[in-house]
């Protein structure tokens, strides 16, 4: 099954690039990721028993922070490992990273990434910490509950009922090399929870549910990126992907309104990517350009993702934006009835359709 | 797999609920779970153990249907203390199989029953073709069955995991029957850590590891795949649990958007890209929580009035939709895309989906004069050209 796969020859800086990019990643210590979308899905059992396996396999591992509750299950495991003890100052406990740093491990374990450092210390988050702690080197493992990380947090407190304080910047979970869903019905989690939060079993049920969808739309997100930067060290070959990416083709003529409505429709439904892009056209009158500017202002108001490219061949321009995005689907508008012109469009979009390899044509009626 | 971890081990409260009082159980009819992972080796089947065991521990009827042990000595040891239903041993062709004793499971009435690889093949012989059959039927006798299966068997995803592997996957479970199911848990684990146990000959033996690698154990392809797991569980969540989209939440418009009804409709010809056309179809009507129809068009009375050599093959695709639950009607009249797009417009079909070859006719201005009088007749009806996904394996 193996395939010759016709890449492009890549210029000397482009192979530099890569070279560097490719030490830069050797030599920054890896980052592993559990991650679970509420207490009692098993988030720290997994991540202290990879650190027992890689103990056993031979591998010098220290736990760098353990969180103050420790249930039974889990402290068998814990004494199979080294531990540096966590400091505290004012009562409130940090990661000792100097020690660690001058017992240089391996690999490092950090329960708990969302903790606060107290005033004082070099760095005022943990994620900080492990950030200094990749930098050296040391690989660290570590496990974080959804409900902390930043840009979900109002969703989180709305679900939750519960006020969040502090938080991991999403982009830091994109750095991860390797992120790992710790997966279950909500139903595991509602006896912890419903402690906590007093609302009735269903409601609770479906709030878990939706944080569930959301730590595995955040995973799927961070495997995608892994995806890319894995076709990118590879050079390139065929692109391909596990996810909706839509592409609209936008013009000053279009209805806008209608085209950006169905692909909102089914960007949400499958939580894909929207792109939009609009080929310059060089001979645009001020009301076409208005009429454009008006479009893609109700583009960037969906939230999508804009591009202007350039080509005198329009739909070559597209097709080659399209599979560098890995698009999978392309909604192009077609009104039948609007003389010269619309004839022209027509061409474009049965030119797209004939030579769209690999990728759905949506014909949206204007 | 000797060290692999338990995927849930603060999960005796869950057990206990299950075994006492099931949520969400239609009175008599057994609960579906279903194991999800990506690649052999993930941890499917030492999870649905560990679940099995932890059910028996707070007192649950467990017994193990099927389970392919396939060497792996920290699976076997999760058997332990099981009960196990001896298998059934057919002969065929001279060879003796062996295969999940369903009349044995059904007399001896568990509450619950392990059956690893639910898209398995039954040889033939069996009274049902499918393992996905059989468990149906343990279902409807009341028992709760936990399997496991890998996304790359869903029917709907057949061809992006063509395009991803370049393996045509045979063994599918159709997207409804996975439907059924109470829960979809995904079992996850980095392709790195896949490839070291690869490497450690703990999921295949020396020789046969090697060669996986070069084939299907290809990290871009495993990332590829994984994703494809986590979104497809993602989505099983949604459609159990009511949850709506992420995307702008609550507001007006979204919510308008959300209740409005869409209907799908395919046109189905003889052409040998039907099949990817109707899974495409049928996977974006379950998307949108759309109707799905499947319709072809026969130019005189029934299937006679289709030119021979494209009887057999079109009543083939029509059976395949009405597998995966799509309505199907073949019509009858002189102009296909007038008879296609009237139906449209009687059953207010929102999306039209066509492929881009038809009646068997590879020329591509053949199927691109239909396209162009659909899309002319259907006016106000979106209409979608379904291109063919191409395999291509990662360099």
């Amino acid at each position: 099954m193996e395939m010759p796969v016709s890449a492009p020859r890549p210029s000397p800086d482009e192979l530099l690039r890569r070279v560097q990019a490719e030490e830069e990643y050797e030599r920054r210590g890896r980052l592993k990721i559990f991650l679970g979308y509420a207490s009692g899905v098993g988030k720290s059992f997994r991540m202290f028993d990879e650190g027992r396996r890689r103990h056993e396999r031979g591998q010098d591992v220290v736990i760098g922070a353990i969180q103050p509750m420790t249930p039974p299950e889990l402290a068998e495991l814990l004494r199979k490992l080294e531990l540096i003890p966590l400091q505290s100052s004012g009562g409130v406990p940090y990661m000792d990273v100097e020690a660690i740093l001058t017992r240089r491990p391996q690999v490092c374990l950090v329960d708990g990434l969302a903790y606060d450092n107290p005033p004082g210390r070099p760095n005022a988050h943990r994620w900080q910490d492990v950030e200094q702690l990749l930098r050296a080197g040391i690989a660290v493992i570590t496990s974080v509950n959804l409900q902390y990380v930043a840009e979900l947090r109002s969703e989180v407190e709305r679900l939750q009922g519960k006020h969040v304080s502090v938080t991991v910047p999403e982009s830091f979970l994109h750095t991860a090399n390797e992120i790992e869903i710790v997966d279950a019905p909500a139903e595991y989690c509602m006896q912890q929870a419903a402690g906590g939060v007093p609302v009735p079993l269903p409601e609770l049920e479906r709030r878990l549910s939706q944080l569930r969808e959301m730590a595995l739309l955040l995973t799927a997100d961070v495997v995608d990126q892994q995806l890319e930067d894995c076709m990118e060290r590879q050079g390139a070959g065929q692109a391909f992907g596990a996810q909706e990416r839509i592409l609209v083709c936008m013009t000053p003529k279009a209805n806008a309104t209608r085209m950006m409505e169905r692909a909102r429709l089914a960007r949400d439904r499958f939580h894909g990517e929207l792109f939009v892009v609009h080929v310059s056209q060089p001979d645009l009158d001020g009301e076409d350009r208005a009429a454009l500017e008006r479009n893609l202002d109700l583009a960037r108001h969906e939230g999508a993702s804009i591009r202007m490219l350039e080509g005198a061949d329009p739909v070559a321009a597209i097709l080659q934006f399209a599979h560098e995005h890995r698009i999978t689907q392309i909604y192009v508008g077609h009104s039948p009835a609007r003389g010269w012109w619309s004839r022209f469009r027509k061409t474009a979009a049965d030119r797209l359709i004939e030579a769209a390899e690999g990728i759905d044509v949506k014909l949206i009626p204007q | 797999m000797s060290s692999s971890s338990p995927n849930n081990p603060g999960d005796s409260n869950g057990a206990a609920r299950d075994a006492a009082a099931p949520l969400d159980k239609p009175p008599g009819r057994g609960k579906l779970k279903v194991f999800l992972g990506y690649a052999a080796g993930v941890g499917k089947t030492y999870t649905m153990l560990h679940e099995a065991q932890e059910r028996r521990r707070v007192g649950a009827d467990v017994v193990v249907g099927y389970f392919e042990p396939h060497g792996r000595l920290d699976t076997i040891a999760q058997l332990e203390g099981m009960e196990v239903i001896p298998r059934r041993r057919i002969e065929y062709r001279g060879t003796v199989f062996e295969e999940m004793d369903v009349d044995a499971i059904l007399a001896r009435q568990p509450q619950v029953a392990v059956v690893d690889e639910f898209p398995h093949t039954n040889v033939p012989g069996c009274q049902r073709t499918k393992r996905w059959e059989d468990v149906l039927v343990l279902l409807d006798a009341g028992i709760d069955v936990l399997t496991t299966m890998n996304v790359q068997h869903l029917e709907s995803l057949n061809d992006q995991v063509h395009q991803i592997t370049g393996i045509r996957v045979r063994e599918t479970v159709p997207d409804w029957v996975v439907q059924q199911a109470a829960e979809v848990v995904m079992v996850d684990l980095t392709p790195r850590a896949l490839l070291n146990r690869l490497e450690r000959g703990v999921v295949y033996k020396a020789d046969k590891a090697r060669q996986a690698k070069e084939n299907f154990f290809k990290e871009s392809t495993l990332v590829a795949l994984r994703e494809l797991a986590l979104r497809q569980t993602a989505y099983e969540v949604e459609q159990r649990h009511g949850v709506e989209g992420s995307a702008a939440p609550g507001t007006a418009t979204a919510a308008q958007t959300a209740n409005r009804t869409e209907t799908l409709l395919v046109y189905l010809t003889a052409d040998p890209s039907a099949a990817a056309l109707i899974r495409r179809a049928k996977r974006a009507a379950d998307y949108f929580h759309a109707e799905c129809w499947a319709v072809a068009v026969s130019r005189g009375l029934g299937l006679e009035g289709v030119a021979p050599e494209h009887r057999e093959a079109l009543e083939k695709h029509l059976n395949f939709a009405r597998n995966l639950h799509l309505e199907t009607r073949l019509l009858e009249g002189p102009d296909p895309a007038v008879e296609l797009v009237r139906f449209a417009h009687d059953r207010g079909v929102t999306q039209i989906y066509l492929g881009r070859e038809h009646d068997g006719r590879w020329s591509f201005s053949a199927g691109h004069d239909f396209i162009k009088q659909v899309v002319r007749l259907a006016r106000d009806v979106e209409v979608t050209i379904v291109a063919e996904r191409k395999s291509a394996p990662p360099g």
